[in-house]
């Protein structure tokens, strides 16, 4: 099994690494990590806040569009031009097929994010400004890259590569924005609404988790157990998703 | 056993949003025996890509019973003695020729040394030893039929099941398929293949199916379907300059030489009789046969049913 999905995996990341678009948005990323240095003269004493500001959320930006674009482009374009028959008429489970796409995406984006990283540190430490907290909360970006790609997976098995791009966005947004959810719910005034709240606040995937660029660029205090609860929420959240592209994948007739 | 056997199988789709069926496959019944070459023809729609399909276990049939090597064909087990190319592949062409065969042979666990052997074989196998390292974007069509065929071979498979192999291939590429599955009949392999390409069908098929609008409406070795009678012969006569002929019809004139058709056989026992008298050259008789392509119009049109229809109409095989 594991040979199978590492096959899938290595093929995936092979596709994506000669996929000319994963250099654009990279080169968009080192662009926007360097603007930043632009950006910081226009301000007076929060230079550094700019600069680590700016490129953790550079790092953001073009690793969720990477997740989404390569994402949803590589596992649709293998059932839109049925590179996916050659393969699944293979003594291949569907659930391999998922996964090994999942691992090869995980990797791009390791990759990317590496990529990223290392320019964004090399900046800072050139300046000066190298924080060690830096790398955590980039660790942090890459879980949600990570909980982002097995969205873009499983919408990519359930639909066309354009609805599939526009929802898996659609939740990033929303993700980043569930708080708003749990002021709204106490907010309500009937019990319905409440429990309707609640419950999308506990469904939908909270990205919030995974954001601790306020508190590092701040330097303010990052509680102990954010790391430990952000892994435990990705492996849930992130199996659960999977697990559910699996079971759409395995009944999806491929016409 | 059957490799391959299909029960009665119905297939329908539904269109997105809405409500109305399609049916793809009404009551298929099909069984391909161990070791023959066996293809089914049928005109676009006719339902082979979805019997293909079900056969590999890609789709699932709304009813009946479709079997692999005696299991449900949604077994994955089952497809590990199967090799499949598919219609107009759409192959993975930022991987280079060999690239794209080492992937194929990782799928079924082989190990490196295996994969590094079996890909230069295939690549000698399917006439492209000279091109394993170009990317598959830099293919023809005819590349790219060949190093899916090889594709389909990686594993040396029991089973192999071809969707319209020879489709958009020239003369050279269709005959280089052709011997492929000829040499995979050799070697004792099973080969299940759809086409339009009839001529194709007739030279290396031991039995074909007639697949139209869903259902086999014949299946049988070619002389079983198609009838060895002989309705008419055409003859062709040189230097007959007047008179008229004793029996048959001139189709044709052109310069010194006739065309003639005869119906019957005493017919043209006289016609050949009274050549000398005419001072006439007989140039040659040809006997006018059924082929498989007129039996194939005549099903595809809904024509009344032929009586080298296989067992008496019914859509079984056995």
């Amino acid at each position: 099994m594991l040979t199978r999905i590492s096959a899938i995996a290595l093929n995936t990341f092979r596709e994506a690494i000669r996929h000319r678009i994963l250099y654009l948005l990279l080169i968009f990323a080192v662009a926007m990590i360097s603007f930043a240095q632009i950006l910081s003269l226009l301000t007076v004493g929060s230079e550094e806040k700019i600069i680590k500001d700016f490129g953790l959320a550079s790092i953001d930006v073009f690793g969720v569009l990477t997740a989404v674009f390569i994402g949803i482009g590589l596992v649709s374009r293998e059932i839109e031009k049925r590179t996916v028959y050659t393969l699944l008429a293979k003594p291949i489970h569907r659930f391999e097929f998922v996964l090994g796409k999942y691992a090869g995406l995980s990797l791009t984006l390791l990759v990317n994010t590496t990529v990223m990283t290392a320019w964004f540190f090399l900046v800072l430490l050139i300046k000066g400004m190298f924080d060690a907290r830096l790398g955590v909360a980039v660790l942090l970006l890459f879980f949600q890259f990570l909980l982002i790609t097995a969205l873009a997976v499983l919408f990519s098995c359930l639909s066309t590569p354009i609805l599939a791009s526009v929802m898996t966005l659609a939740l990033y947004v929303i993700g980043h924005l569930l708080w708003s959810l749990d002021l709204l719910s106490a907010r309500l005034s009937t019990e319905a609404g409440r429990i309707l709240c609640r419950a999308l606040y506990y469904v939908l995937p909270n990205l919030g988790n995974f954001d601790i660029k306020g508190e590092v660029v701040h330097g303010l205090t990052v509680a102990p157990g954010r790391l430990l609860w952000a892994t435990l929420y990705l492996l849930l959240y992130g199996s659960a998703v999977l697990w559910t592209a699996c079971a759409v994948f395995e009944r999806k007739e491929l016409q | 056993m059957p490799i391959l056997e299909l029960l009665d199988v119905h297939k329908s789709y539904r269109s997105h949003l809405s409500i109305r069926k399609y049916w793809i496959l009404r009551g298929l019944s099909l069984s391909i025996r161990e070791g023959e070459i066996f293809g089914t023809i049928g005109t676009n729609g006719a339902g082979k890509t979805t019997t293909i399909k079900l056969a590999l276990g890609l789709i699932f049939p709304d009813t009946g019973v479709v079997r692999l090597f005696g299991e449900d064909a949604s077994k994955v087990e089952s497809r590990r003695r199967v090799g499949f190319l598919p219609e107009n592949p759409y192959l993975y062409d930022y991987l280079t020729g060999e690239e794209f065969l080492d992937f194929h042979a990782r799928l079924f666990g082989l190990g490196a040394a295996t994969r590094r052997r079996r890909v230069k074989d295939l690549l000698e196998r399917v006439g492209l030893a000279n091109r394993g390292d170009r990317q598959l974007r830099h293919y023809s069509k005819g590349m790219l039929q060949r190093i899916g065929l090889a594709q389909a071979l990686v594993n040396d498979p029991e089973f192999v099941v071809l969707d319209e192999p020879m489709s958009g291939l020239d003369p050279i590429g269709r005959r280089e398929v052709r011997d492929i599955i000829l040499d995979l009949k050799a070697r004792g392999r099973t080969v299940f293949f759809s086409t339009h390409i009839l001529s194709d069908t007739e030279m290396i098929c031991d039995r074909v199916g007639l697949l139209v609008k869903g259902s086999l409406k014949a299946v049988g070795t070619i002389d079983e379907l198609v009838s060895r009678e002989v309705p008419y012969w055409e003859v062709t006569l040189q230097g007959i300059v007047n008179g008229s002929l004793p029996c048959g019809r001139i189709v044709s004139r052109r310069e010194d030489r006739i065309l003639v058709r005869v119906d019957s056989q005493s017919d043209l026992r006289r016609l050949l009789t009274v050549l000398n008298g005419h001072g006439a050259t007989l140039v040659s008789v040809t006997p006018a046969r059924q082929s498989l392509e007129d039996l194939f119009i005549r099903e595809a049109r809904g024509a009344p049913p032929s009586p080298a229809r296989a067992d008496g109409g019914h859509a079984h095989s056995n």
